[in-house]
């Protein structure tokens, strides 16, 4: 092959952000051959795929919806990954937020009280940093390995949920279907727009961008989170604990998951399901590495994962496809940043043969 | 092919002509060419950076040249890889050591071999050669066992075991005591004398001249002379290396030390590393407006002292370290820092600084109290100011505050991360290889910051390898050796010799002192 990767002397500022459009358009591509080898107008199809979900108001309410706990969730744990924390329990975090809101939701919503909301969402939070504390009582006691912690936590959490609502919280009137009752009116969140169910957790997940954009791009610990991410031998000279950033990084996720695991229930579910996130915890990792770690980033990629996920629901309905279409394109989404992110630290050189152009620098 | 025009019939051992290597950023040899001859001892003289280590791994074969000739006894080669430039009869001794800690020489060395020996067989074969040329080795030793001078031997026999016709030495007296170095040099003397030639990579200009036959001298990747060393004086090497005049230091105005600032009281401090170096009884004083130096080959405790001192080791005593009185050794780096003990670490591009970051953000990393921030937030143009200061005045060269620090040399790497903390006016200052893999230029400029501020009143600590800046600088010089340090001895007290014997270390080393020393041996 005469083409070569050339290291760049320096990482190219411009394609930082020219990655993600490159792999959007590469993944837009790729949608139009699906949709060809599936007997679709590709052209037309993609446009029914990107712009059907938002033809109306309340499209677009549900946009905001699907994409509020992954933009909230993302913010968070994008804290923890600059600092090296790799918290993949955000799954596991949100469910407990559910857990112990929807606690509060079940035995003193009926009673009507101003306060129930607001005590729901205190809860959700501590719900969700207390989750997240376990593995980061771990790494810095033993330095056991977050990943693994986070993650495997995520099924405990999952099966706590389960054997409640499967059990103690069941409604009586619910003909045996694992769901609890309804949520009494007080202890949902208020809708924002009218006709949609877009509800104030939209706010929450533009204050958490706000505060998040401070945090890692303004205060000087979030300064110390991205130094001791980026050389532990720097963190360690400059005196920046690294048990401080573990708790940081894993309290930032957490809370954040806990915050939009009472979304849910609080909001567009209204009740309580075995299954209360639609695999969001997982999902918002792929929105912080695609929104660069940085909170404006993960803002427009929780829009874009949600868009996709509306996407899926109107391809199965208006071009009879199966709604895996979601899943698919948001694997070769990441799987084409993974590839374009390459170009961040190399370029492409034409190079005659034999005349390697692969090496480092002298 | 033809006959070389100096010596008819016997072709050179080695001839390039017109080595040509670019990176992206840097040419790294440009029209370089040079002639080795059997048996000669020929030195690539050039400052870090100057294209020697890229010149010798093209003859080595890791590196492809874009362009130029190489001709191996007169008959052009190209070489493709290490392999084929040790069946060629071409032997490296890298400066980092390619030795698995774990196994003895004689493993090590057998891996390395094209057919597999017996241990038993090889290891006569090792004694032999380690006797005929004296380089004593112990084939059955792990290398962890043995001190750096002996893992070079063992690198060096492992090369002459293949019977090599040039063997290529990259700064192998980097890691050396003067002693070790003699010794070496006999070594390498004999071997020249059985007809193999050698390279011999250096930018120590003393030692080039009392060993080498001829030299070769690169400056940004071209050659700027040749010459015959001994001819020469190390002057005006040097000039060929830097292109001009070696700076001189300032007459140092020195008022008598002043008060002991910072004291190391008996600290002993088991490594849980199994290949660090524990620390015995270690104590020391610092006093203002004075330069201690320590002295020592790296790996003797060096490490370990310095994080002690900095505080990325704490330790239980608190008294143990005690800064103008009082007990810190339970206070972390940046309690000591806002005391007002400051330290730069050996490593630039692992410790001092971020290499992704810019300079303004690394001003950050040392410098974060009082002004450079405001309620938890950054103040950017303060840190922006901070760092376009620090370029100013100790004339880094870079793109400027928002350059990042991987982009920067070394030497100017270093003069910025020794000048942030010298912009600070720290009472007491911790400089771990203040000068390591730093041009001579850049050297100057840092050791004169350093004598600046000793002069300003602080109290300074320089560990270092190289002696001839420890004699430079140093008002006082201690040797660190097995993980004990010496009492320190005014450098008019003293001598290279001595602090070299000193160096090897051991229990019972001799005194500092020459006169004392000098003394002892007249009783």
């Amino acid at each position: 092959m005469p083409l070569h990767f050339e290291a760049r002397t320096k990482p190219s500022a411009k394609m930082v952000w020219l990655a993600p459009a490159t792999a959007l358009a590469l993944t837009a591509a790729a949608a139009m051959i699906v949709f060809a080898s599936a007997g679709l107008d590709p052209v037309q199809a993609l446009a029914t795929f990107v712009l059907s979900p938002l033809s109306d108001w309340y499209g677009v309410g549900e946009l905001l919806i699907k994409a509020t706990p992954m933009i909230l969730i993302g913010v968070g744990l994008s804290i923890g990954f600059r600092a090296g924390v790799w918290n993949i329990g955000a799954e596991g975090q949100l469910t407990i937020g559910a857990i112990f809101a929807g606690y509060l939701a079940l035995r003193f919503g009926p009673g009507d009280g101003i306060w129930v909301l607001p005590s729901m969402i205190v809860a959700a939070v501590a719900g969700g940093m207390l989750w997240a504390a376990i593995p980061a009582l771990l790494r810095t006691m033993f330095n056991a390995s977050e990943i693994l912690v986070s993650l495997m936590l995520n099924y405990v959490a999952q099966l706590w949920l389960s054997w409640l609502v499967f059990g103690a919280w069941r409604d009586p009137a619910g003909f045996n279907f694992p769901q609890s009752e309804p949520l009494a009116p007080a202890a949902l969140l208020p809708v924002i727009i009218e006709g949609t169910r877009a509800n104030i957790s939209v706010v929450f997940a533009l204050v958490a961008v706000a505060l998040g954009w401070i945090l890692v791009g303004r205060s000087f610990v979030g300064f110390q989170l991205r130094v001791t991410g980026l050389s532990s031998g720097v963190a360690r000279y400059a005196g920046f604990s690294p048990h401080r950033a573990v708790w940081i990084g894993m309290f930032a996720g957490g809370a954040a998951a806990g915050l939009a695991g009472v979304g849910e229930i609080a909001g567009p579910l209204g009740q309580i399901f075995p299954t209360v996130s639609s695999g969001y915890g997982y999902a918002a990792i792929i929105v912080a590495f695609l929104g660069r770690l940085h909170p404006v980033g993960v803002l427009l990629s929780g829009l874009l994962m949600a868009l996709i996920y509306l996407g899926g629901d109107s391809a199965q309905m208006s071009l009879g496809l199966p709604s895996a279409i979601s899943g698919l394109l948001q694997s070769l989404l990441l799987f084409f940043l993974l590839a374009a992110d390459v170009l961040v630290q190399y370029r492409i050189r034409y190079a005659p043969r034999g005349r390697s152009a692969l090496g480092a620098a002298a | 092919m033809h006959p070389s025009l100096t010596r008819p019939n016997v072709p050179d051992r080695l001839e390039l002509r017109s080595i040509r290597k670019a990176y992206p950023a840097v040419v790294a040899n440009d029209d370089v060419s040079l002639r080795v001859a059997p048996g000669e001892i020929h030195a690539v003289v050039g400052e870090n950076g100057a294209g020697k280590s890229t010149l010798m791994k093209i003859i080595y074969g890791i590196v492809q040249p874009d362009s130029g000739e190489m001709l191996w006894n007169g008959r052009e080669v190209v070489i493709r890889s290490p392999a084929q430039a040790q069946r060629l009869g071409i032997g490296m001794v890298f400066q980092h050591f390619a030795l698995f800690d774990t196994l003895t020489a004689a493993e090590n060395i057998a891996l390395a071999l094209p057919t597999t020996p017996s241990l038993n067989a090889l290891s006569d074969q090792i004694s032999s050669v380690a006797a005929s040329y004296g380089l004593p080795v112990d084939p059955a030793r792990p290398i962890y066992t043995l001190s750096v001078g002996e893992r070079q031997r063992v690198e060096i026999v492992r090369a002459l075991l293949r019977k090599p016709g040039l063997l290529i030495l990259d700064e192998p007296t980097s890691v050396l005591t003067p002693q070790a170095v003699e010794k070496l040099f006999e070594a390498l003397r004999r071997i020249a004398a059985d007809g193999c030639s050698i390279l011999y990579i250096s930018h120590k200009l003393n030692e080039i001249q009392s060993l080498c036959d001829s030299a070769t001298v690169l400056r940004g990747g071209r050659v700027t002379g040749t010459c015959v060393p001994r001819q020469e004086t190390p002057a005006s090497i040097a000039r060929m290396m830097i292109g001009e005049d070696l700076p001189r230091y300032r007459e140092a105005t020195q008022a008598a030390a002043g008060r002991t600032r910072l004291e190391l009281a008996n600290v002993s401090l088991p490594t849980r590393d199994p290949f660090g170096t524990a620390l015995a009884d270690v104590s020391l004083g610092i006093r203002s407006g004075e330069i201690l130096g320590i002295a020592g080959v790296s790996g003797n405790g060096q490490a370990e002292l310095m994080s002690v001192l900095s505080g990325e080791q704490r330790l239980v005593e608190h008294g143990a370290v005690r800064l103008d009185g009082e007990a810190i050794g339970h206070l972390g780096p940046a309690e000591r820092r806002a005391l007002g003990l400051r330290s730069v670490p050996e490593d630039r591009l692992d410790q001092g600084a971020v290499p992704a970051m810019s300079l303004a953000d690394n001003v950050l990393v040392t410098v974060n109290r009082g002004r450079a921030t405001r309620c938890g937030l950054i103040r950017f143009s303060w840190i922006e100011a901070y760092a376009k200061t620090c370029i100013e005045t100790f004339g880094v060269r870079c793109g400027g505050p928002a350059a990042h620090a991987g982009s920067l040399s070394g030497g100017n790497l270093q003069k910025y991360i020794i000048g942030r903390e010298i912009l600070q006016e720290p009472g007491v200052l911790i400089v771990s290889q203040p000068t390591w893999g730093v041009d001579v230029g850049a050297a100057v400029v840092i050791r004169q910051a350093l004598l600046d501020l000793r002069d300003r009143g602080a109290a300074i600590l320089v560990i270092s390898e190289e002696l001839d800046e420890l004699f430079d600088i140093a008002d006082r010089i201690a040797v660190m050796a097995g993980g004990r340090l010496s009492e320190g001895v005014e450098r008019a007290c003293t001598s290279r010799d001595r602090v070299g014997l000193a160096m090897t270390g051991g229990h019972g080393a001799p005194s500092l002192h020459v006169k004392e020393a000098d003394d002892a041996v007249a009783l």
